[in-house]
């Protein structure tokens, strides 16, 4: 069987329904992060597979490149945030995490 | 690419340029003088008024830079409005007891605003949809740190963790519908996106979806109805003067992408009397007045009982940027000179709102509204000018605030769009009780415990005074921004 643009889309989707689904049913800051990353990844993988199928050149893979880079940054800033908020807090459960609020 | 298209790109890239360098020198400053923190404002102020003057000069120019930037007048209005904006953040930042306990951080703090700074000058004039991810990402990585500046407060980390959530998953999503624009058209170019538009018809229902992901992440960084859930946590929990940035010139550069994303991408062509006429994709006009009608609605309603004035002025921001997006639904050069000019009285009032409150929370150590009963006197000269910036907020004549709101009804009018008209204007009357409310603890409620005056610093009065001039100026005198926002428009993007 060959692989095609479409196994690729559907493997990028899964990861997307994933990433969304983590973020919204774990209690964990990092996991959420976690969710946020594969969101990402599902991202990439659509950008690579289209430059790759669809013909546009390298464009596609060098986008999937800068979007490794800013995800390795922003993965190091929450990181930051996360630690900061165990320091202050004694726990990194969102749930608990409520001071603020209305 | 040859020397010659390289210097005429970067030519429109001064302002950007004029940023980074600025930012690079304040962190060698820092590094360098260790001892010497109190300068490090002053270069930063130095610095943004020499990158004013590249984007005064920029309203003369049209061009594209790279490919991925125009560089048109339109940009350089909201530029300008970011740029003072940063000016004033950091001078409130010079007497904000917040600022002042981390001392020994200050370089940071200043390097990560002229890096938010950055990332808002590149918003606010990128075409490239891989650039607007880019620069949306670098104005985020600094806000995220600087919503939790104050390490040690749990309110300020707890803001930074819900705001570096939400915003990751909005970006998030917004780059997921990105890819899925680039498989549909093979572009990441607003200009060339437009164009396949124009010929083909795109797989319709999977382009709306993915048009919507994109508008979501805008629509996270302009606060907009339900996106906006991050607000009144990050507004209460950050630093002031962080807060007070992030709802002017976050919001700014967010509606100049807001504008050009739908104006470039969606155009068709100009009716004769300045109406814009969209390709027939999405409804964008029905899609934002019910948007911003939400938005309105639930930012003015929640308002309402708010006991901490940042969360109340953080409500009364979501409201504002309901209004502005109402002045973008009306989808004519108009309704875009209305945007201009409210955010150009918006700046001032804000700010100085925010100041005010971050003065008198300074002294009482409070920012509750209750702890301002029969506060009045004792504050004589910060309650009046919180008055007046409380009421041009409202949008009672003769103050700015009301002139803002006259040229949105005035485009709204004009549009035919008297019902909406009606219900932003039934709004306003629901955000009078909660900016009044603030005054009458200030004047007419007997005080519970006597105060010592509270004096202002002869800078700060200064500062004040700077920001309450044009409130009361504009709402008289307000010809030169009209004249300004209109000439501003006359070629965006184009």
């Amino acid at each position: 069987m060959e692989v095609t643009l479409t196994h690729f889309l559907i493997v990028s989707t899964i990861l997307f329904c994933l990433g969304i689904y983590g973020i919204v049913t774990r209690k964990n800051a990092v996991m959420v992060l976690m969710g946020i990353e594969l969101i990402l990844n599902a991202s990439n993988i659509n950008f690579v597979a289209f430059s790759r199928f669809g013909n546009f050149g390298l464009q596609g893979q060098l986008i999937a490149l800068f979007v490794i880079v800013l995800a390795a940054a922003e993965a190091a800033v929450a990181l930051a945030i996360v630690l900061n908020v165990y320091k202050t807090f004694v726990n990194v459960n969102v749930d608990e995490i409520d001071s603020l609020r209305d | 690419m040859n020397f010659e298209s390289l210097n005429t790109s970067l030519q429109f890239l001064k302002p950007e340029i004029a940023v980074s360098i600025l930012l690079v020198v304040v962190v060698l400053f820092d590094l360098i003088f260790q001892n010497n923190k109190k300068a490090l404002p002053v270069i930063s102020i130095t610095g943004l008024l020499v990158t004013g003057y590249f984007i005064i000069e920029q309203f003369t120019l049209n061009g594209y830079a790279f490919n991925l930037l125009t560089a048109d007048a339109f940009g350089a209005f909201f530029k300008l409005i970011v740029a003072l904006s940063a000016i004033f953040v950091i001078l409130f930042s010079i007497s904000s007891s917040e600022i002042i306990r981390c001392e020994d951080r200050q370089g940071e703090y200043y390097t990560l605003i002229l890096g938010m700074v950055l990332g808002m000058f590149l918003i606010s004039s990128a075409t490239d949809l891989i650039l607007i991810y880019l620069s949306i990402e670098l104005l985020s990585l600094s806000s995220y740190i600087l919503a939790g500046f104050v390490k040690t407060v749990e309110r300020d980390s707890e803001a930074s963790l819900k705001y570096v959530i939400y915003g990751g998953v909005a970006s998030g999503v917004m780059l997921f519908g990105i890819s899925i624009i680039y498989g549909l058209t093979g572009s990441t170019n607003l200009y060339t996106i437009n164009s396949i538009l124009q010929s083909a018809q795109l797989g319709g229902f999977t382009f709306i979806f993915a048009g919507f992901m994109v508008l979501s992440g805008i629509g996270f960084k302009i606060s907009i109805a339900p996106f906006h859930f991050w607000t009144p946590d990050v507004y209460e929990g950050a630093p002031i003067t962080i807060t007070a940035f992030l709802s002017v010139a976050s919001k700014a550069a967010g509606f100049a992408l807001l504008v050009r994303f739908i104006k470039i991408t969606f155009f068709d062509s100009m009716s004769e009397s300045g109406y814009w006429i969209l390709l027939n994709v999405i409804d964008w006009q029905s899609l934002l007045v019910l948007l911003s009608i939400l938005t309105m609605t639930l930012g003015n309603f929640a308002a309402l009982w708010q006991e901490n004035l940042k969360r109340m002025l953080a409500y009364s921001s979501i409201a504002h940027a309901g209004y502005l997006l109402l002045a973008v639904a009306v989808l004519s050069n108009e309704g875009l000179i209305a945007v201009l000019v409210y955010f150009s009285i918006y700046l001032f009032m804000n700010l100085g709102a925010f100041f005010v409150v971050m003065l008198i929370a300074n002294k009482i150590g409070s920012e509750d509204v209750d702890d301002y009963k029969g506060l009045g006197s004792s504050v004589s000269f910060l309650g009046v000018a919180l008055a007046i910036f409380l009421l041009s907020l409202a949008g009672l004549p003769p103050t700015a605030g009301f002139i803002a709101k006259l040229y949105l009804f005035i485009a709204l009018i004009d549009a035919n769009m008297v019902t909406v008209a009606i219900i932003a204007l039934l709004n306003t009357v629901v955000a009078y009780y909660y900016y009044v409310r603030v005054l009458k603890n200030l004047y007419l409620v007997r005080k519970e415990v006597e105060m010592e005056p509270v004096g202002v610093s002869f800078g700060n009065k200064i500062i004040i005074l700077l920001l309450l001039i044009p409130v009361l100026v504009f709402g008289i005198y307000f010809t030169p921004i009209v004249n300004l926002a209109k000439s501003s428009i006359a070629f965006i993007g184009f």
